[in-house]
């Protein structure tokens, strides 16, 4: 998409762009800080018909608003851009061999080259966590790796 | 009564006055400058309420006030701005220049005033006022239109027409000979050329000199400069305006911002003493027999700044109706009419010379706003219709 940048002198700068459907808006920005959000007139479209004036505060909060989905949609993009990782969040049941035992003993990296990223304990994250962290029941670990290897550490998790 | 008891009652009465004024014009959505001029009128030589004492204080007030709006003119451009604009509008500038310094220069020849009130009056019709210009592109909404950055981009033009205009014209008011008056005319050029360079290359120096995190400190170092360099081109015949000016052009970014907002008070007080001023010196008996050539200069340069505007935005490939908008939005005279004005009757030029200007002022400066208001619906019609 191309956006214009004009000089205002004695003013500041103006951003603006057309939109698919042809809707023009722009960006003042003055020196003095204030934005105004102007969107221009359709009938004619060398002159804005709304002018939205906002202050420090408030054009943070729409920026923000307008820009929070963006970041989590571009996160989303990043991730199935590297192309056959995957990251699963696996169970560790009461049941498991691993129960009231250290990380390190399920060598977990050696045999499938995936890696606990992070447990999930009680609604509480311990991000990376060490070979001496102790497993219990109700654990959530979260696995990044192949899709193979992953399944692999699902395996060794429930069955040592 | 004691003297400065007497200096502060009026001082204060006429400060007053102006407040009251302020707040009509404000209300009616015009530029105080015009109700101000009246004020000075009516308290002037002539006027209804001649104030005897308090003149003198008021002069030097008057003094100060262009310096502070001169200074405060160059703060809001940058010299990159300048030399931008001087490169990319060159030709709408000069088609600017042309048109409107024409309808001043020929009603002086025509009036046989001399060459010198043609140079002054070329002046008083060419200067769009920045500040009532800027003020009706935000009231109406129009400065985020396509069509103002070419308005402004003129208005800049005509700025650092000034900076060489002024010079000239007080070497000519000043009545030097061909040569002395040549040789102080060059002086007043390289003034410029090198301060403009100077502000180009160094500007950061200078800055680094003027700023500081104290706004106290920061006022005092930008008026006490200000008035530095004002002085010192007053003495090399450069007049005191365009050495504020430049002064303000070198100072740019963020300092000039604060300057600016420090100063704005200051000038607002003092630019206003000017107007008072101006008025005072105009003999309001002199004013109504030029009144119908005022109309008649004002209705003129509204259509040659029409025609101005019109073709300057033609050339940024702006359509009809926004064509239209840049030509109303550069009608408005204000300050610096006044000042070219106040310079040459300070200098001694035709006496009816002020009178006129101040009456041409005063059309141009409330109406200008009014009329871009009035015809902002005829427009939208012209764009519907296109």
């Amino acid at each position: 998409m191309e956006v214009e940048q004009t000089a205002l002198p004695g003013i500041g700068l103006r951003h603006d762009f057309t939109t698919r459907k042809g809707q023009r808006v722009g960006i003042v920005s003055h020196r003095t800080g204030r934005r105004d959000l102007v969107i221009y007139d359709k009938e004619d479209p060398d002159a804005v018909c709304h002018t939205v004036k906002l202050n420090d505060e408030e054009a943070d909060t729409l920026a923000e608003l307008l820009g929070a989905p963006r970041i989590v949609q571009r996160l989303n993009q990043l991730h199935e851009q590297v192309e056959g990782l995957v990251s699963v969040q696996l169970p560790i049941s009461a049941d498991s061999p691993y129960v009231g035992r250290p990380m390190g003993d399920a060598r977990v990296r050696t045999r499938t080259s995936a890696s606990i990223v992070a447990v999930v304990r009680g609604g509480k994250v311990v991000a990376s966590p060490g070979p001496d962290f102790v497993f219990t029941g109700g654990d959530v670990v979260v696995v990044v790796g192949s899709e193979d290897t992953t399944a692999e550490v699902a395996g060794i998790l429930a069955e040592g | 009564m004691h003297h400065t008891a007497i200096l502060f009652l009026e001082f204060g009465a006429v400060l007053l006055g102006l407040g009251v004024l302020g707040a009509l014009a404000l209300r009616g959505g015009i530029s105080p400058i015009p109700l101000y001029l009246i004020a000075g009128l009516a308290f002037g030589t002539g006027g209804v309420l001649p104030l005897a004492t308090s003149e003198e204080f008021i002069s030097v007030g008057a003094e100060l006030g262009v310096v502070l709006l001169l200074l405060t003119l160059g703060l809001e451009y940058n010299a990159d701005e300048l030399v931008t604009s001087l490169t990319s509008n060159a030709r709408a500038g000069i088609v600017d220049l042309v048109l409107n310094a024409a309808p001043g220069a020929i009603i002086a020849l025509l009036l046989d005033w001399g060459p010198v009130a043609a140079v002054a009056m070329a002046g008083v019709t060419y200067a769009t006022s920045s500040g009532i210009t800027a003020k009706v592109l935000s009231d109406l909404g129009w400065i985020g239109n396509r069509e103002t950055p070419t308005v402004l981009s003129l208005l800049v033009f005509e700025d650092l027409t000034m900076a060489v205009y002024l010079p000239i014209l007080t070497t000519m008011l000043a009545g030097l000979s061909l040569v002395s008056g040549a040789i102080s005319v060059g002086i007043a050029l390289l003034t410029v050329s090198v301060v403009l360079v100077v502000a180009l290359r160094f500007g950061r120096f200078i800055e680094a000199f003027v700023s500081s995190p104290n706004s106290e400190v920061l006022l005092l170092k930008v008026v006490g400069l200000a008035l530095l360099v004002a002085g010192l081109a007053q003495q090399l015949q450069v007049s005191a305006a365009v050495g504020a000016f430049l002064v303000g052009i070198a100072l740019s970014g963020e300092l000039a911002e604060d300057a600016q907002a420090l100063l704005a008070p200051l000038r607002d007080l003092f630019a206003a003493v000017f107007f008072v001023f101006f008025g005072f010196q105009t003999d309001p008996a002199k004013i109504l027999p030029v009144a119908g050539l005022a109309a008649l200069l004002a209705l003129v340069s509204m259509i040659t700044k029409l025609l101005t505007g019109m073709y300057a935005a033609k050339r940024a490939g702006i359509a009809r109706a926004g064509q239209a908008r840049a030509g109303i939005a550069l009608i408005p005279r204000g300050e610096f009419n006044i000042v070219i004005a106040g310079l040459a009757v300070g200098a001694g030029a035709h006496p009816d010379l002020g009178a006129l200007a101040a009456a041409y002022v005063l059309i141009l400066a409330a109406f200008g706003p009014l009329a871009a208001k009035a015809v902002q619906p005829l427009i939208t019609a012209i764009a519907k219709r296109a």
